[in-house]
């Protein structure tokens, strides 16, 4: 698991470089300010690792590991939302480079945690400790993200 | 799902997978090669007509002689068919899935249902090339580079770049991911399956070189990745990732602003050169196998072996800006990339001075394993050199983008590389099919393409030097270039006789897997695990018994030892 990391892991780190690159010769860049939502979504997904963690080692595994997969599902119902709002303020995939980027690594990171997801669905065959790594590697990476698309100017 | 589905098409045996991944790489070398000869044909006879090719491909030729927009999408696609499904396939998942379990002790891949996907993955993303290669409107024109703005400018670029480019994408993406389930399976495999007493230094360096390999493959293909990704946004997205404002193509203003087409050659080149390495490690580690065998001797300093393969995977991951040398980068930048470049020679300098010093004062058997081997050291050499020179930037401003590096890189790829791929399937043949092949054919084989290489290559040196550049279609219209004209002439019809001594290789294989002499189990006298087992192994390769290791792996002309080799099974001192 920790080679898959590595492997996802040189992916957005290719794409941050393009980020930083395409940021850093850009004359006319316009940032778009964090929308609120994504807080939500993170909180969310920091929850979904603290039940994922918990059922790992709770005999009542199966109630925590439902509430992590619901946290999850609530997370990408978020990231939709997040989608929405933007879209509704008129900014698409094409609108500036840095929307490009905001919609291009959410959607990277939502399609990895829906594949997450569905291994989690099957826990009884894949180990725990092994989706937990995958998992929280997630969280961690969303949370890079917010930081490198947003706060980092 | 029937027998035969579940036994040949889809099993999860990696002996099996092993074998789609060669017959994967068999067919996509004979479409390279045919794409090879089309090339040649215009670069030595530019304005002929080929009537017979004219009515094959009719859009090619419209009415005269072959276009120059076809003949760059035959270039395009033979370089990206060779380089990803001929080099990364068959001397990592051909020959690695098949004998990495068995040189180390296991019954199959740590994930043998994964190992399955990656082959059909894998194939999907050479159906999908096959598409591009034929799509409507032809095959794409960028180059196995794909540099942008023209592979993200779509059909008003020109030729081969709406659908074509498009397909040849999302092949590439469907490759990066089979790549991705190969690489897990031989780094998870070689941690964690290896038999008792099989040590990380008493492996075979063949089994060093697949898990170098698979290092870089994990790290870089992902890199690959994200570049197509972005590049299929800019064509159907409508995002500016490596679309500069101002362009004005087919009297159209492109309406893109903002992106760095030069944000494309890092990602694409910080791939790309951990790519070519990918290529050439497993032949490293072939060639220290065979040339230890055919010596009778062990392997020279096989520890530095070892740290040489880190050494050079490390290394690769830092010298992509070499590609880029006139891309406008700072010369600073450039001391840099150069200096790093040419690091990279010092471990590659320690493996070949290894290789003949593993020959020095050994009892060589010249069979043709040991033949091509010995081809690959020297192969190695001559192409390895140029790279050095091409490491210089002031020598690459003139070089770049000149057929002296079309020889460096062919004599590299095309051939060192290609000569591993020889050896190990003359070496392997008899375990995996229980004949041997013809010794006979093999040697006709040998040098015939050896010489040929030679002529093929060995003279784009001097067209590169004096001036003839890469992807051009014709250079009879440069009064500079005319006198050379002849050397093109040559290269060609010795690329057609290379091209038809590769059939004595075909008809060797596919002959000796019936009527070939029966192997037994240890036809070389060698000494690593694959060698104990039977003439072809068994599904669980060692029919129940767990192989327990008592010695390293190549323990050949050991003193006081009653044979000239002792097989890593045998028990007693050491």
């Amino acid at each position: 698991m920790w080679f898959a990391i590595a492997a996802i892991l040189m992916l957005f780190v290719g794409l941050t470089s393009a980020y930083v690159v395409r940021r850093g010769l850009d004359p006319n860049w316009t940032s778009i300010p964090i929308p609120g939502v994504a807080f939500a979504n993170a909180a969310l997904l920091l929850a979904s690792s603290f039940t994922l963690e918990v059922g790992r080692r709770s005999p009542a595994a199966r109630r925590w590991l439902v509430a992590t997969w619901i946290l999850g599902l609530a997370f990408a119902a978020g990231q939709l939302t997040l989608w929405r709002q933007l879209a509704e303020e008129g900014l698409h995939l094409n609108t500036s480079a840095h929307a490009s980027f905001i919609y291009l690594l959410t959607a990277l990171h939502g399609l990895h945690l829906l594949g997450g997801m569905i291994v989690v669905s099957w826990q009884s065959r894949v180990d725990l400790a092994v989706i937990a790594i995958y998992w929280h590697f997630l969280g961690g990476l969303w949370i890079y993200l917010l930081v490198v698309l947003f706060a980092w100017s | 799902m029937s027998g035969f589905l579940r036994r040949y098409l889809f099993s999860t045996d990696h002996k099996v997978v092993g074998i789609q991944y060669l017959l994967l790489s068999l067919a996509a070398v004979l479409v390279g090669i045919a794409l090879s000869i089309i090339m040649r044909i215009r670069l030595a006879w530019p304005q002929e007509k080929w009537p017979i090719l004219e009515r094959l491909m009719p859009a090619a030729f419209a009415g005269g002689p072959m276009t120059p927009e076809f003949y760059l999408s035959m270039m395009t696609m033979h370089g990206t068919i060779m380089i990803f499904f001929v080099l990364s396939t068959a001397p990592l998942s051909g020959f690695g899935n098949y004998f990495l379990p068995i040189q180390i002790g296991a019954r199959d891949m740590a994930f043998p249902v994964l190992n399955m996907l990656s082959f059909w993955i894998t194939l999907l993303a050479f159906g999908v090339m096959m598409a591009a290669l034929f799509a409507t409107g032809g095959a794409p024109i960028a180059g196995w580079t794909s540099y942008p703005p023209l592979s993200a400018l779509g059909e008003i670029a020109g030729p081969g770049l709406g659908l074509g480019q498009g397909l040849w994408i999302v092949s590439i993406a469907i490759f990066c991911v089979g790549s991705l389930f190969t690489s897990l399976n031989f780094l998870t495999t070689t941690l964690n399956l290896r038999a008792r007493g099989m040590s990380l230094l008493w492996m075979p360096l063949t089994v060093w070189a697949w898990f170098t390999t698979a290092i870089l493959a994990l790290l870089a293909f992902p890199v690959l990745l994200a570049a197509g990704l972005l590049l299929l946004l800019d064509r159907i997205g409508g995002t500016s990732y490596f679309l500069p404002a101002g362009l004005i193509v087919s009297d159209q203003l492109i309406p893109n602003q903002g992106g760095s087409p030069l944000l494309w050659q890092h990602l694409f080149w910080f791939f790309g050169h951990p790519e070519v390495y990918i290529a050439i490690l497993p032949g490293m580690g072939i060639t220290s196998h065979i040339v230890s065998t055919f010596s009778r001797k062990p392997v020279f300093a096989y520890k530095a072996m070892v740290a040489a393969f880190f050494a050079i995977g490390f290394i690769s991951y830092i010298v992509w800006g070499h590609h880029m040398f006139i891309s406008g980068m700072s010369p600073y930048a450039g001391i840099a990339f150069s200096i790093s470049t040419m690091a990279v020679a010092v471990p590659s300098a320690v493996k070949t001075f290894n290789w003949l010093a593993t020959m020095w004062r050994g009892q060589i058997r010249l069979a043709t394993p040991m033949l091509y081997s010995i081809g690959f050291v020297s192969f190695f050499v001559s192409g390895g050199v140029t790279g050095v020179m091409l490491a210089m930037p002031s020598v690459d401003i003139f070089l770049h983008d000149t057929y002296f590096v079309v020889a460096h890189f062919h004599i590299i790829m095309g051939v060192a590389a290609i000569f591993a791929v020889f050896a190990g399937t003359h070496f392997w043949f008899p375990k995996m099919f229980g004949r041997m092949m013809s010794e006979s054919l093999g040697k006709v084989h040998f040098w015939l393409t050896l010489a040929g290489v030679y002529a093929i290559f060995m003279p784009m040196h001097f067209l590169g030097i004096s001036g003839g550049l890469r992807r051009y279609a014709e250079f009879t219209e440069f009064a500079f270039l005319r006198p050379l004209q002849p050397l093109h002439v040559f290269i060609s019809i010795a690329a057609f006789v290379t091209a038809a001594a590769q059939i004595i290789f075909l008809f060797n294989c596919f002959w000796s897997i019936r009527n070939g002499r029966r192997a037994g189990v240890n036809p070389w006298e060698a000494t690593s695990l694959e060698w104990t087992i039977p003439s072809p192994p068994p599904h669980d390769n060692f029919a129940g018994v767990e192989p327990v290791v008592h010695r390293g792996p190549y323990d050949y002309s050991v003193p006081g030892a009653s044979r000239d080799y002792l097989m890593q099974t045998e028990g007693g001192p050491e």
